[in-house]
């Protein structure tokens, strides 16, 4: 029988005249290292844990309610409160749905500023992500070398749209603006001096024997269970799945771009364990470095936004969109029934799924890996709740 | 101390004073001035030194507002401490958790009783000195184990488990590895180790054999495992049990804690001073007394110093081993490997009765070579360092 954490069980097992109990602890939704208000309710024997059961919810906000009271257009602003460390590509998603439901398409420069934005968020996302991660496990010089570089690409994003966290950049139809005088050039040079720091980074901490000692071979998740579980993103491509959205969907001007998918490959332990998921960002990132120098090349002149009317009424009809955010494959979902508030909005993300598997993952690890299993399947709780 | 004392008796001050009384009074006042003076200040300074190291390291500044350069901003902090409001958790245990930070204070400043300053400056140089140092320092485990129980707190008792076993388990090659100086010295008094060794690197204990330069590396990963430093800074990792066994605390409890570790650092430093790097040992440059005590504290202190902000690069630097790799790590490699370094020393003893001049020249050799080794990689860095290594916006 499972725990909601409201009720405590305490087990008590003999054997050879000597009682022990299960200890039941609480990661409660204050603590250092869990990504965002996450609660865990831990039963440990000793350091070994039993089971790790997720309590989820802290964060809700109704924001699936809230696009039916505020309209296709006014939900963008909410968009980004959905996943805000990675809110360009809610943005996107939420944009193109619209777009979907009404037959609408994007300027050819308008896509290309989207996909702009989207990997320099991505950049941006990953680096949090190892940053936060290589932090739990107990380095702390890399998280702020990664923060440094965050700062950056924050810093070019508030150039670009106004904002550090919460862009609001994107539109029905395209984007609010179009990039600012100078921003390619400032654009490239961060780049050029970005990618050997990145390899810097990796000399500090990626190859650092005792990080590997941490995190290799903790949490394999075989690419069958990953499938099963609804991975997505990093997650589902550090065991082994090559599946990205960009390539195998193909959405916006991705077609139009070369770049790689990375995949686990198992280098310094398992398939698919936590050293896999983690090294998969960071190549990522080297990925999203050159789509940025192909995407400021190849920028088309023209508009960025296509003719939408203020009060937008799309025919009814459904529509299902997906988009590769730095999280994984989020699906937006959006019901409309003619008029200008949408009847339903859903919104699928991948740490909801990364979530669920951490309970099954962590029967039989340590307490200090639970901290590093939740780093490395880069669970952000606002996605969870929304 | 006691010839310092016996002098002055001498000289016909303290007439008519029984001499263990002045011996007494000498030592428990010098141990006054010695804790207020000196822990209190090096403890206090150092946790302002350490967060200045760590931002350094970190591309970033550091506390450079309290003073200048930041320099009083651990007396800001001590005295924010001092006046915060004393909590005690409501199903804590009331006497032990109490009394927790004192024991651990306890086993800290009972160390400096035996640790030399200078060649004339000790509190007490007894003949067990460096066995009272290992013991007294067991008394931080039961301070612990007090504080991680007392706390009523699942979080605490973990980190005060873990702690209490990591010191504990690091005892032994802690142990081990000093004692292929107590096979060369014949004697466990502190200042017989320093005056066994002169003061030219190649007459240090850490170049004397291969082992003894062996047992030097191991000892420094054990007491920085006892001192519950990084990467062995499990009991209280920030990110895993917010901060292990001294969660519940705050205010001047917190303060002691918190001096004792950066203290401990300290007592790291003076021990692998005094046992491998030559003490207080200088050249014969003067013959005025108080002269030649100064350079002898300076010559202390900075070797000492040096090993503090080595055990800071290191906590900057790497990551945290998981529980079951540190006891692997002890029981598994370094009991066996310094068993074997006593043994292999003892057979050097056997082999070479006053030492082999070679093997010295050879250590030394090879130790200023890895140094010299260090520095022109640290400047091959330096030369490839980019401004961009230092923040500043784009604007």
């Amino acid at each position: 029988m499972s725990l909601t954490g409201y009720e405590v069980e305490v087990e008590r097992r003999g054997s050879a005249g000597l009682t022990t109990e299960e200890m039941t602890l609480n990661m409660g939704p204050q603590h250092p290292s869990t990504h965002g208000v996450l609660r865990f309710v831990v039963k440990a024997d000793g350091e070994v844990m039993i089971e790790a059961i997720p309590d989820v919810g802290y964060l809700h906000r109704s924001i699936e309610k809230i696009a039916e009271k505020v309209g296709y257009h006014g939900f963008m602003p909410y968009t980004d409160r959905v996943d805000y460390i990675a809110a360009m590509f809610c943005n996107q998603g939420w944009g193109m749905v619209c777009e979907r439901l009404a037959g609408i398409e994007v300027p050819k420069r308008g896509e290309y500023c989207r996909v702009i934005a989207a990997e320099f968020n991505r950049i941006a996302s990953h680096l949090l992500s190892v940053g936060t991660m290589v932090l739990d496990i107990g380095a702390a010089t890399p998280f702020f070398h990664a923060f440094r570089e965050r700062e950056r690409i924050n810093d070019l994003l508030e150039e670009l749209c106004g904002a550090r966290l919460t862009y609001n950049y994107m539109r029905i139809g395209g984007v609010a603006w179009d990039l600012p005088p100078g921003f390619a050039e400032k654009s490239l040079a961060f780049l050029d001096q970005f990618e050997p720091l990145l390899d810097e980074f990796n000399d500090l901490i990626t190859l650092n024997k005792l990080y590997i000692e941490r995190v290799a071979d903790v949490a394999v998740i075989s690419a069958e269970e990953a499938i099963n579980y609804n991975l997505v993103g990093p997650n589902l491509r550090g065991s082994g799945v090559k599946y990205d959205v960009r390539c195998d969907l193909a959405y916006s001007v991705y077609p139009e771009l070369e770049f790689d998918v990375p995949v686990g490959c198992g280098e310094e332990g398992t398939v698919g364990d936590c050293f896999d998921r983690y090294i998969v960002r960071i190549r990522e990132i080297k990925e999203s470095v050159k789509i940025l120098r192909q995407c400021f090349k190849q920028m088309p002149d023209g508009p960025v936004i296509a003719k939408v009317p203020r009060k937008f009424k799309p025919p009814a009809g459904d529509a299902y969109v997906r988009v590769e955010s730095a999280r994984g494959d989020m699906g937006w979902y959006a019901v409309s029934d003619g008029t200008e508030f949408p009847y339903r909005c859903r919104i699928r993300t991948g740490s909801f799924s990364g979530i669920s598997i951490v309970d099954k993952v962590s029967r039989g690890l340590m307490l200090a890996d639970l901290v590093a299993v939740i780093a490395s399947l880069d669970i952000v709780a606002p996605e969870i709740d929304r | 101390m006691q010839g310092f004392l016996d002098r002055l008796m001498a000289q016909g001050y303290f007439a008519g004073v029984p001499a263990e009384v002045v011996y007494a009074i000498g030592m428990v006042g010098f141990g006054l001035v010695v804790v207020l003076g000196f822990i209190l200040t090096v403890a206090g300074v150092t946790t302002f030194v350490e967060r200045r190291v760590w931002a350094r390291i970190q591309s970033r500044v550091g506390p450079n507002r309290v003073g200048p350069q930041g320099i009083l901003q651990w007396l800001a902090d001590g005295i924010k401490l001092v006046m915060k409001e004393d909590v005690v958790p409501h199903d804590a245990d009331p006497r032990l958790f109490r009394l927790a930070p004192y024991v651990v204070t306890m086993g800290f400043v009972a160390t400096f009783v035996v640790i030399p300053f200078t060649g004339q400056l000790v509190i007490a140089d007894m003949n067990v000195g460096i066995l009272y140092l290992t013991a007294v320092t067991a008394l931080v485990v039961v301070g612990i184990l007090m504080a991680g129980w007392g706390s009523n707190n699942k979080w605490s008792l973990i980190g005060g488990i873990r702690s209490a076993a990591q010191i504990v388990s690091y005892e032994i090659p802690a142990g081990l590895s000093i004692f292929p100086v107590v096979l060369l010295t014949g004697t466990l008094s502190m200042q017989g180790t320093i005056q066994a060794q002169g003061w030219a690197p190649y007459h240090w204990f850490v170049f004397n054999s291969p082992f003894t330069f062996a047992a030097f590396f191991i000892l420094f990963i054990s007491i920085l495992a006892e001192g519950n430093r990084t990467p062995f800074d499990l009991p209280e990792a920030e990110t895993e049990l917010v901060a292990g066994f001294v969660t519940e605390y705050s205010g001047v409890r917190y303060l002691m804690f918190f001096l004792v570790e950066w203290g401990n650092l300290y007592v790291i430093g003076a021990l692998m001073t005094t046992l491998y790097l030559g003490g207080w040992q200088i050249p014969p440059v003067t013959s005025n007394a108080v002269v030649q005590n100064v350079l002898q504290f300076l010559t202390f202190f900075l070797k000492s110093y040096f090993w503090v902000l080595v055990a800071m690069w290191i906590r900057a630097t790497l990551p945290r081993v998981r529980v079951d790799q540190l006891m692997t790590t002890c029981w598994k490699y370094l009991v066996p490997i310094a068993f074997l370094n006593l043994i292999g020393q003892a057979v050097w003893i056997v082999l070479f009765p006053d030492g082999s001049r070679l093997a010295q020249a050879l250590m030394t050799l090879l130790g200023f070579g890895i140094i010299g080794y260090f520095f022109y990689r640290v400047v091959f860095h330096l030369r490839r360092a980019r401004p961009q290594m230092q923040f500043s916006p784009l604007s």
